[in-house]
């Protein structure tokens, strides 16, 4: 008997590396390729009409208007929103203003307002209101809580020892605050600016109402009234590559540094400025701003609500509409949601070239204007998959497509803190790769999954203009209900459901506002 | 000659007296260490100093100018005194060079020829000053925060455990260097620690500070050799307190009489004795006043338990080097060099 066959190797079943992983790639892949789906029809649109017809669509008056208007919009509510915001936020977060906690929360709260919501108060106040100066006015108290919320957070996020030290250094307050204190703010305003830029070029309900005409609203009078598929792809093409212009520029602005705070340690507290004598004048402006962003609201739907009485009230339509919203919204969140999923694991848990390519194709995609997703799909579920054409399942990509990015925020934010350690121990302890991260990770961040879900229908809720080209028939949510009826003039009527937006949208902008203190750690 | 001069300092959060009436001198040029436990007050000292924060009592004199008093204080910005924080506080959006140069008021040439000359003043490489500061090492940063200090030529600089974040090697080399470089720039320097090593090693005068008040302010080796009480004495170093009974200038202690370094006191009290006074070597019955209770091997010393002969059986600790090669049981003759300490 040899030695040899005594030997026994033990062996246990080997596996390569856990298969997880590229099974989440190859599903991020996925809904990476199906994101991106608008942009490339565009693209597609653009080389299939050919150059000499697509010169002549372009280059042409009707065009030239709308990109003068556009950039107009975007060149004066921009600033202004930021002045706006930057100056609240350090009021509320820096100074001794009475009632800085509250006014901190009105502040955020013309976000529970949809923005045609807005528009359709101001109409109501002042009818004859239009243009240009309309359109900048709404706007900035429409969004600018976009650029409100990052830049209060990031004042709370200062070291203030980088104050003192710069103090130390022979700084006057003044100069403190333009050297040290607003390069660090630069990060949020550069990403609130491009949210608010985004939205301007996006945007239909709110210039559509006092009538000023944008690239959407052109996009969508052109589909709605001839189906003139070449010339609103054109205007499209035009629309993307404004939303390419800036993405770009946010990008070169912000620089590709983070600033993040060097060395260990907790940051002390901010101490407070005394406004002195300047206490009550100042309170002047948040007042102002919360009688504009929520008491013209707040004035208009009550005056309507009471003028309908209650012949306003159709409960069977309303409730009917209600219903039909809350059941899109919610698979609309859940979808939006697991999509997230895989990319927001990859994102915290393999860092490297390929996921933050893919995570960068989900912002891109979702930087595409709601007109632009819908015409996309329109198009290619009518050319090419006729049979899902308005269907729950095409409108549901598209919301997918817009709303990602508030998922994976979430998400990713909750999966950050499960610490990898967690998911090893569960191996360690026998379960396998997928059950490790089941039981561990994907429970512990339960919570951000909720918040995704939430934030995502909460802006599904919100959203028209897509929903208005994919819906399926029959189909008839809040925000198309109040189109209709302002359409129609029934302005009283509308009131119910704009009502019932805000209503639903209170607990979004409770959950930003509590989300970007969290970051906070207050 | 008083250069800096604290009188009755106090400063309140809520109920908490984080500073309860502080006074100090400090000499032009000299180099100054506050040392105590965490929390008892030191950083917010600093903070005073620098004009971070306002006193609620009590005043700060520089240079016979009144920084703060009851009246009002001088803001940060118009004291010119530098400080170089823990973590170093290097503005994280500048280059090494922008940070230097921060505080200049010069034009973008005479900044950056400045900030080159610091670089070397501080023993670093002056093509890092492109850099950003997230690309420099601990002590890199901690030396560049040092620079960016310097360039104002301040009349005053306070280090606020500037080396705490450093690992040990790196520590004491950028302490030597920091020191050098503040010793021949002749720039009067308060330095804040926990760490009585590096206080001792870095100090013309040194403070020892507790619970918001400083119990005793002198030289090092004064404050090592003669502290004022028996929990300042462990605090700078390794103690052994042992009571005695005093009378002509001489202790009868458990290691029998003593001389002591002061006279004029007679009575029961308690006496230092630092260990390098110590000498421990095996003995036989007569000679013999210890036992060995328990050694803990530790390479090059052993951290030996001696338990002295007497009904009270007093018991303390000594590092003792590995020659002598004692164990457990053994008989020892412990004899003392020096004067022995006595508490007041």
């Amino acid at each position: 008997m040899s030695a040899t066959t005594d030997t026994r190797v033990l062996t246990a079943p080997r596996y390569r590396l856990p298969a997880a992983s590229s099974w989440t790639l190859t599903i991020a892949v996925v809904v990476a390729l199906l994101a991106l789906l608008p942009l490339g029809f565009v693209l597609w649109a653009a080389v299939a009409t050919g150059w000499d017809t697509a010169v002549t669509l372009i280059f042409r008056g009707r065009v030239a208007e709308l990109m003068v208007d556009t950039i107009l919009l975007v060149l004066l509510t921009i600033p202004i929103c930021t002045l706006l915001a930057v100056t609240l936020a350090w009021l509320t977060e820096r100074t001794d203003l009475p009632g800085a906690r509250l006014w901190s929360w009105l502040c955020v709260a013309p976000l529970a307002v949809p923005a045609f919501v807005h528009s359709y108060a101001w109409v109501g106040l002042w009818p004859g209101i239009h243009g240009l100066g309309a359109g900048v006015a709404i706007s900035v108290v429409a969004y600018f809580p976009f650029l409100f919320l990052p830049v209060s957070a990031a004042f709370r996020l200062l070291d203030p020892a980088l104050e003192d030290q710069a103090a130390s250094l022979g700084l006057a307050p003044v100069a403190v605050f333009r050297r040290v204190v607003l390069p660090q703010l630069r990060l949020a305003v550069c990403g609130g600016m491009l949210l608010i830029g985004l939205h301007l070029l996006a945007e239909y309900g709110l210039f559509a109402m006092i009538r000023f005409d944008t690239f959407t609203t052109a996009i969508i009078d052109q589909f709605q009234s001839t189906y003139n598929g070449v010339a609103a792809y054109m205007l499209a093409l035009v629309l993307v590559l404004c939303c390419l212009v800036l993405l770009g520029l946010e990008a070169s602005l912000r620089g590709r540094r983070r600033y993040a705070r060097l060395g260990p340690g907790v940051a002390r507290r901010t101490k407070t400025v005394r406004l002195g004598r300047w206490r009550y004048p100042l309170l002047l402006l948040p007042l102002v701003t919360a009688a504009f962003s929520l008491g013209i609201p707040a004035l208009t739907l009550g005056r309507w609500l009471v003028a309908g009485g209650t012949a306003i009230w159709r409960m069977d339509e309303i409730g009917l509409a209600l219903g039909q919203t809350l059941v899109i919204c919610l698979i609309g969140g859940f979808a939006t949601t697991a999509a997230a999923v895989p990319i927001a694991w990859l994102s915290v848990r393999r860092v490297n070239r390929s996921s933050r390519f893919l995570e960068g194709c989900y912002y891109l995609a979702s930087s595409m204007p709601g007109v632009v997703v819908a015409l996309a799909l329109v198009t290619v579920t009518v050319r090419a998959l006729l049979p899902l054409y308005q269907t729950v399942a095409t409108i549901v990509l598209a919301y997918v497509i817009m709303f990602l990015p508030r998922a994976l925020v979430s998400l990713r934010a909750s999966i950050a803190q499960v610490p990898v350690e967690l998911e090893q121990a569960a191996a360690s302890l026998g379960r396998s790769p997928g059950n490790a991260l089941w039981s561990t990770t994907v429970r512990l961040a339960a919570p951000g999954a909720a918040a995704g879900v939430a934030l995502s229908s909460l802006g599904i809720m919100n959203e028209l203009t897509a929903t208005q080209m994919l819906a399926p028939n029959g189909t008839r949510t809040l925000a198309m209900a109040f189109w209709a009826l302002t359409s129609e003039i029934d302005y009283a009527g509308a009131a119910p459901y704009a009502v019932l937006m805000v209503l639903f949208s209170l607990p979004l902008t409770w959950l930003l506002h509590h989300q970007s203190k969290k970051i906070a750690g207050r | 000659m008083t250069f800096l001069k604290l009188d009755s300092l106090r400063k309140h959060y809520g109920a908490v007296a984080a500073l309860d009436g502080v006074d100090m001198t400090v000499a032009p040029g000299s180099r100054t260490a506050i040392v105590g436990p965490s929390g008892c007050g030191k950083t917010t000292l600093l903070r005073l100093i620098a004009g971070f924060e306002a006193p609620d009592a009590g005043a700060i004199l520089l240079d016979g100018e009144v920084m703060a008093d009851a009246q009002g204080q001088v803001p940060a910005h118009l004291r010119n005194i530098g400080i170089v924080a823990q973590d170093g506080c290097l503005f994280p959006h500048l280059s090494v060079s922008d940070n230097i140069g921060f505080g200049l008021k010069t034009d973008r040439e005479a900044k950056r020829a400045r900030a080159g000359e610091l670089m070397e003043m501080v023993g670093l490489d002056p093509a890092m000053l492109s850099r950003k500061p997230d690309q420099l090492s601990g002590g890199q940063q901690q030396r560049v925060a040092l620079a960016r200090a310097l360039a104002r030529q301040p009349r005053l600089m306070l280090l606020d455990e500037p080396f705490s974040a450093l690992d040990t090697g790196l520590r004491v080399a950028t302490r030597k260097a920091v020191a050098d470089v503040l010793s021949s720039a002749g720039i009067t320097t308060i330095l804040v620690t926990h760490d009585q090593q590096e206080a001792l090693a870095f100090a013309d005068q040194l403070a020892v500070m507790r619970s918001g008040r400083f119990v005793q302010v002198g030289s090092p080796r004064d404050v090592y050799a003669r502290p004022v009480d028996a929990a300042t004495a462990a605090f700078m170093g390794e103690a052994i307190v042992l009571p005695a009974d005093v009378a002509g200038g001489q202790a009868e202690s458990p290691l029998g009489p003593l001389a002591i370094d002061a006279g004029g006191f007679s009575g029961a009290g308690s006496i230092l004795l630092r260990p390098e006074q110590i000498s421990v070597r095996r003995a036989e019955a007569e000679d013999a006043n210890g036992t060995v209770a328990d050694v803990v091997f530790g390479g090059s010393t052993c951290d030996t338990r001696i338990v002295l002969d007497g009904v009270h059986a007093h018991a303390f600790r000594l590092d003792i080097p590995n020659r002598e090669m004692l164990h457990a049981g053994d008989r020892v003759a412990v004899s003392v060099s020096g004067k022995a300490h006595l508490f007041r």
